[in-house]
């Protein structure tokens, strides 16, 4: 169980019908390979967020796989076309079932 | 696209000013979230006089990239320590059953300012402080709680919360007082060789700032931006770790964290950046 995860959001509050903005995500997790050996020699299991998905009133902006090499605290940064007013939802997938989640409104302008 | 622009322009500008002139400190300008205007290259303190005609922060000495990630908190990887910081702020700890917030209420009107002036005088200890030191009292007297390590996590986590606080207000050490005795026992060592090498602090940060030494871009060793987040061991770096490694890489053996000597050099560091911003947490190679 990875501790202190908190998921974080930039995104604009207003945007006008089809401009292209920018989302910055972040989620702090220590993102933990399963390649690793603790000071005993034992394999430090496997402890990573392996999906990440952005959606817009329901329709899915991007989906990521993640795999064990992407490093702490993963960062995403990416552009996406705000058609209409509404709700972006993103979702962080953890190995041990837990589920993060946040929502940004997003106006128009 | 836009990425194989830039790096034909990179390696353009390369190739038209090779040689020393690519490693001298970027002009450039920090405002952090378009709000706090940082001063990171001013006119020289009395602590330098004679030594250097400016100080310029380490800010100017590192890449485009890392600069830009200064310059925002949702891309500066040190805010995450500060959040965590933030979290301890009001989490009671110890026999006391206080936590920071209990004396201090919030920590953006008590702290405000006191990165600036660290290490200083405590006259009831009778002794110079660091900023590490001062909170560890506060743990073990106040608190009744067990001190931090002095290079952990928490610890750094909790300074780069009190700096952050600060930014944009300039460093203002006092030297002089009762202080004196260990600002120039700090000034003794930073010009004193050590090691195999035989290299003091000033053959690399006063002599050669600006010039590589191998692949690293010397800068003038200021101390303004600390705790620093590196993206070499991607975690917040305190002071007196990176004077360990600093005098580790002379081969010498090096002081301990905490130790007396290091916190005269830390007084002494601090004071010959008094004028520039309180920059911590900073991005930093």
């Amino acid at each position: 169980m990875a501790d202190n995860v908190r998921p974080r959001v930039k995104a604009p509050r207003k945007a006008s019908a089809g401009e292209t903005v920018t989302i910055k995500t972040l989620i702090s997790h220590p993102m933990e390979s399963g390649q690793r050996k603790d000071a005993d020699g034992n394999t430090i299991p496997r402890s990573i967020i392996h999906r990440f998905t952005c959606e817009f009133n329901g329709e899915m902006v991007v989906d990521v796989t993640m795999e064990p090499a992407i490093s702490t605290n993963p960062y995403f940064e990416f552009e996406a076309m705000i058609p209409e007013a509404g709700d972006m939802t993103f979702t962080w997938y953890d190995d041990d079932g837990s589920v993060y989640e946040e929502t940004k409104s997003i106006a128009l302008a | 696209m836009k990425r194989t622009a830039l790096i034909t322009a990179i390696l353009g500008a390369s190739a038209l000013t090779a040689g020393a002139a690519w490693a001298e400190p970027v002009e450039d300008k920090l405002t952090v979230n378009g709000e706090i205007e940082v001063t990171t290259w001013t006119d020289a303190p009395a602590a330098v006089e004679g030594a250097l005609p400016e100080v310029i922060s380490g800010w100017h000495f590192r890449g485009t990239e890392t600069r830009a990630m200064q310059a925002d908190d949702f891309d500066n990887p040190g805010m995450i320590f500060v959040e965590d910081a933030m979290a301890s702020w009001d989490t009671a700890e110890g026999d006391a059953g206080k936590s920071c917030a209990s004396c201090h209420g919030d920590v953006e009107d008590s702290m405000k300012g006191v990165r600036a002036v660290y290490p200083k005088w405590n006259e009831d200890a009778g002794e110079v402080r660091t900023l590490e030191m001062q909170v560890n009292a506060c743990r073990t007297e106040n608190m009744e709680a067990e001190p931090l390590k002095y290079t952990g996590t928490e610890m750094t986590s909790m300074l780069a919360l009190i700096s952050s606080v600060s930014r944009g207000m300039p460093v203002n050490v006092a030297t002089d007082g009762p202080v004196a005795e260990a600002w120039e026992a700090g000034k003794e060592l930073y010009y004193t060789r050590t090691g195999q090498l035989e290299l003091s602090c000033a053959n690399c940060h006063e002599d050669n700032y600006g010039r590589m030494i191998r692949a690293d871009h010397l800068s003038q060793g200021q101390i303004n931006g600390f705790p620093v987040y590196r993206l070499k061991n991607t975690k917040l770096n305190s002071v007196h770790a990176r004077f360990k490694g600093c005098v580790r890489d002379t081969r010498a053996e090096t002081y301990k964290p905490g130790s007396p000597e290091f916190v005269a050099l830390e007084l002494y560091v601090a004071s010959r950046g008094n004028g520039l911003s309180v920059e911590g947490p900073s991005v930093r190679n």
